[in-house]
């Protein structure tokens, strides 16, 4: 999600070899080398690759049969790993999103399901939250293994534009409407939303369905039910949503504001904004940008609202759960692929190595690890956050399958953009497959 | 003698099919052979992953459902003419200009090419952060083209000027090299005998270089608009075909429906449609401008 607008320049460069490709070519590719290798594929990564690597490296001391890392932009890798799944050249070990990606090519039989394997070793398990674990599972069955940090969505705000304004950041969803004309008031956009993507959009709608209706509703348009997307509570978060863009919460050009090129995250650095409710990666991103703004103590996050009215518990979280390793039922050597994802995901020197790189693995337990760390803060805020929520919903655009989270975020912009009304967002929705 | 003189003119004008062969055979493998397996394709039910499963006409009867591909083809269109009219205009004036003699007008087309030079990603993402109404130009030149809070991308009513005006940018120089090479090719005689019938230069301009540039003006325009049906690198990079579907043009609606949705016999069927539409496009401008008879231009000429 991230590197998307860097994707897309791959993209670009690589579409046309790739419909070139796809159905004449069938030779070459990282691959197609030595079968007594076990291929492991994974997003180009600055932060994640050396860790997967030093893990790699660990086993490989021990192992007959080496594992090899091969790392992909993130949507070249999307189609990438589409186009070679199923085929002889699909890896053995892949990184995957969990949730209706996942499910894509578990419906293609194309997964080796790991409940057998875990059942022999409870203590891997075990020691994975449980809310995390299980966007790795698929109709009941464990298909995945989380592999780096979770990344809820958090409400981030600007406490130098706070205290001059004399405000405090919203426990509430009535405060959140205050401090929009507050901050509209003294000519302050009150929320940055990078809204030329819809995946920044969705956030408000995700979290605001939890905290109406609770996870079941989205539940049930996961589980794909009849009615699941005309539900009261869901037409109430629409509404909701829409109001804020109405309201001018966004400030009048938020379609223009991109995240890719740091836009949205510049505004609340800059004073611009507010608030930015994002992921938590917003937290490394802003370090790595604006590093005085997050070192002067101006970054400051909540969770997001409450919504009195609604029944949703006002601790559940909502974002991306983690990555995830699966591995291909094509393998050849899927207990050494299975030995590798049990005994290395949720060891103590593969956790150590995510800690140290600010990451907040979804393991019990490690709260004193990470506030041993320069980040130590933020880092058991998003520990806690997750750790105690009672759920934790997957980000929709990940949960739901690629054709209709397309559709989701296409006509979520529209419902920004008053294009069109909350009514028909839910019948066109109805309607994709 | 006469007999064998004949017979090789024969021979070259009409070359035997061993001569049309390597383009034959070129076009058939990334011509003829893709667009027969998206014929195919469009007839199945496949995400990319294991094999493409028959669903007949399925997806052809979902194209009059599909909500955006109506508007995806008007998108396209206004596109088609936008970039058009913009570009053709300017492009002539600038070619004519260019074409002169004076060293001034030779360092200030040389500078004016440089976007030939850049790649199509460069300009648009260079673009991107000049059209950012925050922190880019449009927020201190909005206010003078009547957009006072300089948003010009994330504005459903004004992305789509705003991608032709990029487009624009980037293609003229190249159209302006085509007129600059025709009017250096207007033989000089003629506007020498016009100035001595007493013409000034703006008659010549309408009497002498319009008529005389008939053919790349034709050639350009199919450039334009045959192109402009494959605008998809610079609209992906700039929205992404947003805010909403404001700026989705049928090509990018197609790589959006296989690339994103993994809908590859829905998008199929969108490159058939893509693949016609360009085809009579094409055919109709040729046609209706009878550049397939090539007459000659220099008739009586030396």
């Amino acid at each position: 999600m991230r590197h998307v607008l860097f994707g897309r320049v791959i993209a670009c460069m690589i579409i046309t070899g790739i419909v070139n490709c796809s159905a004449a070519c069938g030779t070459a590719g990282p691959g197609a080398g030595s079968a007594d290798t076990v291929h492991v594929w994974a997003l180009t990564d600055p932060q994640n690759e050396p860790l997967i690597q030093a893990g790699i490296d660990d086993f490989n001391e021990t192992s007959r049969v080496k594992l090899e890392l091969t790392t992909y932009v993130n949507d070249a890798y999307k189609q990438k790993l589409q186009v070679s799944m199923g085929s002889p050249n699909a890896p053995d070990v892949f990184f995957n999103w969990g949730g209706g990606n996942l499910s894509q090519f578990v419906q293609a039989d194309q997964v080796v399901d790991l409940t057998d394997a875990l059942r022999q070793e409870p203590s891997v398990a075990s020691s994975f939250i449980p809310s995390i674990l299980s966007a790795g599972k698929i109709n009941g069955k464990q298909y995945a293994l989380p592999m780096n940090g979770m990344q809820p969505v958090i409400l981030f705000y600007n406490r130098k534009v706070f205290s001059n304004a004399g405000l405090q950041p919203p426990k509430t969803f009535d405060d959140l409407l205050r401090l929009v004309s507050a901050f509209k008031a003294r000519d302050v956009i009150p929320i940055a939303l990078a809204g030329s993507q819809g995946w920044t959009e969705l956030m408000y709608l995700e979290y605001l369905l939890d905290r109406i209706g609770g996870p079941d509703k989205f539940a049930s348009i996961t589980a794909g039910s009849v009615g699941a997307w005309r539900d009261a509570a869901v037409l109430k978060a629409l509404r909701m949503t829409q109001d804020l863009a109405e309201r001018g919460a966004f400030g009048a050009t938020f379609s223009s504001v991109n995240y890719d090129n740091t836009g949205a995250s510049k505004l609340l650095a800059t004073g611009k904004a507010a608030m930015h409710l994002m992921g938590s990666w917003e937290y490394s991103s802003q370090l790595g940008n604006n590093p005085d703004f997050v070192n002067g103590g101006e970054l400051g996050w909540v969770p997001f609202p409450a919504v009195p009215t609604g029944t949703g518990d006002p601790t559940n979280a909502v974002g991306n759960p983690s990555n995830y390793f699966s591995i291909s039922s094509g393998s050849k050597h899927i207990d050494v692929a299975t030995d590798f994802l049990l005994n290395t995901m949720s060891s103590v020197s593969h956790v150590t190595r995510l800690v140290d790189s600010g990451q907040v693995p979804a393991v019990k337990g490690i709260e004193t690890q990470l506030a041993g760390t320069s980040n130590g803060e933020f880092t058991t805020f998003t520990y806690r956050l997750v750790s105690d929520a009672p759920s934790f919903t997957q980000s929709w655009d990940q949960a739901l399958s690629p054709s209709l989270s397309s559709e989701l975020l296409t006509n979520l912009q529209k419902l920004f953009l008053a294009q069109i009304t909350p009514e028909e967002f839910v019948t066109t929705l109805e309607k994709a497959k | 003698m006469t007999g064998a003189l004949r017979n090789t003119t024969k021979r070259s004008a009409q070359p035997g099919f061993i001569w049309a062969a390597p383009a034959t055979l070129l076009f058939a493998t990334f011509g003829l052979v893709p667009i027969l397996v998206v014929g195919y394709l469009s007839l199945t039910s496949w995400n990319g992953l294991g094999t493409p499963e028959w669903v007949g006409l399925d997806n052809w009867r979902a194209l009059p459902n599909d909500p955006d591909v109506g508007g995806s083809i008007g998108t396209t269109l206004l596109l088609t003419a936008l970039c058009w009219m913009l570009q053709t205009p300017l492009s002539l004036l600038l070619g004519v200009w260019a074409a002169g003699p004076q060293r001034s007008r030779a360092i200030l087309s040389t500078i004016f090419f440089v976007p030939l030079l850049l790649s199509t990603a460069a300009i648009t993402l260079t673009w991107l952060s000049l059209l950012d109404p925050n922190y880019g130009l449009a927020a201190a030149l909005g206010p003078f083209v009547g957009v006072p809070d300089g948003n010009f991308l994330g504005s459903p009513d004004r992305a789509l000027y705003a991608v032709a005006f990029v487009i624009a940018w980037q293609f003229v120089p190249f159209h302006t090299l085509l007129y600059q090479t025709a009017v250096r090719g207007i033989p000089r005689s003629l506007y020498e005998s016009a100035k001595l019938d007493g013409a000034r230069t703006i008659s010549q301009f309408f009497t002498i270089t319009l008529p005389m540039l008939r053919h790349t003006f034709i050639a350009s325009s199919v450039l334009m608009i045959v192109g402009s049906l494959t605008y998809f690198e610079s609209i992906l990079l700039l929205t992404g075909g947003g805010p909403g579907t404001s700026t989705r043009v049928l090509p990018l609606h197609m790589y959006i429906k296989g690339f994103v949705g993994f809908d590859m016999g829905y998008a199929s069927v969108l490159a058939v449609l893509l693949v016609v539409v360009g085809t009579v496009l094409s055919v109709v401008i040729v046609r209706s401008t009878g550049y397939h008879r090539m007459t000659s231009q220099r008739e009586g000429m030396r």
